[in-house]
């Protein structure tokens, strides 16, 4: 029996790339919210909320296609709520974002039971189709890795790439940046402060939403209660530790979504190890990754804070 | 002043209620089932009977002491949503003590168990508190890590070292003496309802009345004028979530002590997460905490008969419990609609 080759193989990779989604997809959203100011702890509850809206507009609409639509328009209103409160209400922010994770759960839970009168999971509904890409197959080595995916899978590359761009090449990252490091300056130069901290948040929560549709819809195939598991926060470590840049949060994504591939072929293998401990991984990781990571990383400097404009 | 500041701070959180129970009576009615009706399952099922209301106070003690565990971190300016994992450590270790010294008599042995489980409770929450002090790794998420590791390591313990012999994974029972006397027969409600009040009084004194209360708050005012005045940060820092582990840990004690008699997987059914709320709702002072957790304590009990007798699932309170947490959060959604509606006038805020 060869661990180390079960660890470090290609079917490893794979396993880690569809676990990475949901994880990377909402980084990158916690991206967008902090580099804006505002803490959002809410991705949590957003990416439930999407894997639940995704499972719901399947359902009644038989297509995987409109699931999607279903989850990004969920992400979007839970997004606006999460603005509309940490913004104009100026609640604390932390605070809020537990609120809209309780929501979540509540909302999610109590509503499979009044839509299909059961607790535990959802009937099956229509997933997404593989698609195949015929370039990508014929690459050495990563050919069988790429070649064949759920569309959100390509998706993700594409936003994770673009959001970077947008972030540190475009005129409006620099003004989400600047938003988020010095809003009186940026308040000052007559950048709509609101409008750019509304637009950030509710993207976070759109794309935390598109990850959690991944859960439900290109997946599994069904939505079961409290379906999000831990994701948001593994997103929110992955993104300070990924420096609150796309690109950093994806690949700190992709470790904690390898570890947990591992944690998950070591469990098949039946070694002398306790399961508990295999299953601590990824956790144990994150711990040791944010202790050893933060030191270094600086957050923006309003991160957290409320700025009314005068104007 | 401060008394008119807390009045008001009552009023918010009154409405905040008031508002989210309206929020969800308009839910009730939208899936098509009665809200009066449910509403009044609620409250019959949280004070129909003597038994319904020791169920009542049963529910709200484990959430005074994860309420006050969350509400003494915020005092300091830290999230600790570590404890539902410092709730089984600490259940684990009571249950261990409890099993390992079953030949001393009881008034030793119930205090031995207590502080076992609040000792345990308290490292587990040190870890996080030594990180954010020396490393600045942020306690919101270490300490979901540590609950998701600390849950996995009682696991691991109980099934490798404790386990009885069936297909429960749980521990053997505690013996009679270890167990905390009931106050009404049959209820499971116990001597722990005032063990709870005990501390709730202990931490009240603590945060108004000493010199570390005051470096505590004062950290959580603002961590550089703290430093400024000569306090060491870092130390409040470990010392507060030292104490707030210790807090949830004793839910995790009275529980094994007082309800379950024996430690067994999974048996929070999220205590640890509920208390965030009842911190919040209590606006992190000790007697707000009490009332909060009362209020969910009826919102616990008098769901599950709601489940039971008008056929509404009891996640509702979850949903509930969410937008009392979201009200709270943003008082100046009152001021908005007293601003709009005039209600208030009169009131020169």
């Amino acid at each position: 029996m060869n661990v180390l080759g079960t660890i470090f193989s290609i079917n490893t990779l794979a396993a880690a790339i569809r676990l990475v989604v949901p994880i990377a997809l909402a980084a990158v959203g916690g991206a967008f919210s902090e580099r804006s100011g505002v803490i959002n702890i809410g991705l949590e509850g957003m990416i439930l909320t999407g894997a639940f809206a995704g499972a719901v507009g399947s359902y009644y609409s038989g297509s995987a296609f409109f699931g999607v639509l279903a989850a990004l328009a969920a992400g979007a209103i839970l997004g606006l709520l999460f603005s509309f409160f940490t913004i104009d209400l100026e609640a604390d922010h932390v605070v809020a974002g537990v609120g809209i994770n309780i929501l979540s759960l509540g909302f999610t839970t109590w509503l499979m039971q009044v839509i299909w009168g059961q607790k535990g999971a959802s009937p099956q509904v229509a997933g997404l189709p593989e698609i195949k890409i015929p370039i990508l197959a014929d690459l050495p080595l990563l050919g069988d890795l790429l070649a064949s995916n759920s569309p959100i899978v390509y998706l993700m590359f594409i936003i994770v790439i673009s959001s970077w761009y947008l972030l540190f090449k475009t005129p409006l990252g620099l003004r989400i940046r600047f938003t988020g490091e010095h809003p009186e300056a940026a308040d000052t130069l007559g950048i709509n402060i609101r409008f750019i901290k509304y637009f950030s948040v509710t993207l976070s929560g759109v794309l935390a939403a598109l990850g959690g549709s991944y859960l439900s819809l290109g997946h599994l195939n069904w939505f079961s209660s409290n379906m999000s598991a831990g994701r948001g926060y593994m997103a929110l470590a992955a993104n300070i530790f990924g420096q609150w840049n796309p690109l950093g949060g994806f690949a700190a994504s992709m470790l904690f979504a390898f570890t947990d591939a591992v944690q998950m072929r070591l469990q098949g293998m039946n070694l002398n190890i306790a399961s508990e401990f295999i299953q601590m991984l990824p956790y144990v990781l994150t711990v040791l990754i944010l202790a050893g990571a933060v030191i270094r990383s600086r957050p923006p400097a309003a991160l957290g804070s409320h700025y009314k404009s005068n104007k | 002043m401060a008394f008119n500041k807390n009045l008001k701070e009552i009023l918010y959180s009154v409405a905040a209620i008031i508002s989210a129970l309206l929020l969800g009576a308009l839910l009730i009615k939208l899936s098509g089932h009665s809200a009066l009706k449910a509403y009044y399952y609620l409250f019959y099922g949280a004070f129909g009977s003597t038994y319904n209301i020791a169920q009542t106070f049963l529910k709200t003690i484990p959430l005074i002491f994860t309420g006050l565990a969350v509400a003494v971190g915020f005092q300091s300016g830290l999230f600790n949503i570590g404890a539902e994992g410092q709730l089984y450590l600490g259940a684990f270790a009571a249950a261990l003590a409890a099993i390992i010294f079953s030949n001393l008599p009881g008034f030793i042995l119930i205090p031995l168990a207590l502080a076992a489980g609040a000792l345990a409770g308290s490292l587990w929450a040190a870890v996080p508190g030594i990180l954010r002090a020396k490393t600045g790794a942020h306690e919101v998420i270490t300490t979901i890590m540590f609950n998701y590791i600390g849950i996995l390591l009682t696991t691991f313990l109980l099934k490798n070292y404790f386990k009885e012999e069936g297909p429960v994974d749980q521990t053997k029972k505690i013996a009679e003496q270890a167990r905390l006397p009931e106050l009404v027969a049959n209820t499971r409600l116990t001597w722990a309802l005032f063990i709870a009040i005990f501390v709730i009084i202990i931490i009240y004194y603590l945060l108004n009345h000493t010199a570390y209360g005051y470096d505590l708050q004062l950290v959580g005012e603002n961590i550089n004028a703290a430093e400024y005045s000569g306090v060491d940060s870092d130390k409040v820092i470990i010392n507060t979530m030292l104490l707030s582990g210790g807090i949830a840990g004793l839910a995790g004690s009275t529980m094994v002590l007082g309800v379950l008699h024996r430690f067994i997987t999974n048996f929070s059914p999220g205590y640890g997460f509920t208390g965030i709320a009842v911190a919040v709702l209590g606006r992190n002072k000790p007697l707000g905490v009490l009332f909060a957790a009362f209020l969910f304590g009826i919102l616990e009990s008098g769901g599950m008969s709601m489940q039971l007798f008008a056929k509404i699932p009891a996640d509702l309170m979850t949903i509930v419990q969410g937008l009392v947490i979201l009200f709270v959060a943003a008082p100046s959604i009152f001021k908005i609609l007293k601003n709009k509606s005039g209600i208030f006038r009169g009131d020169n805020s």
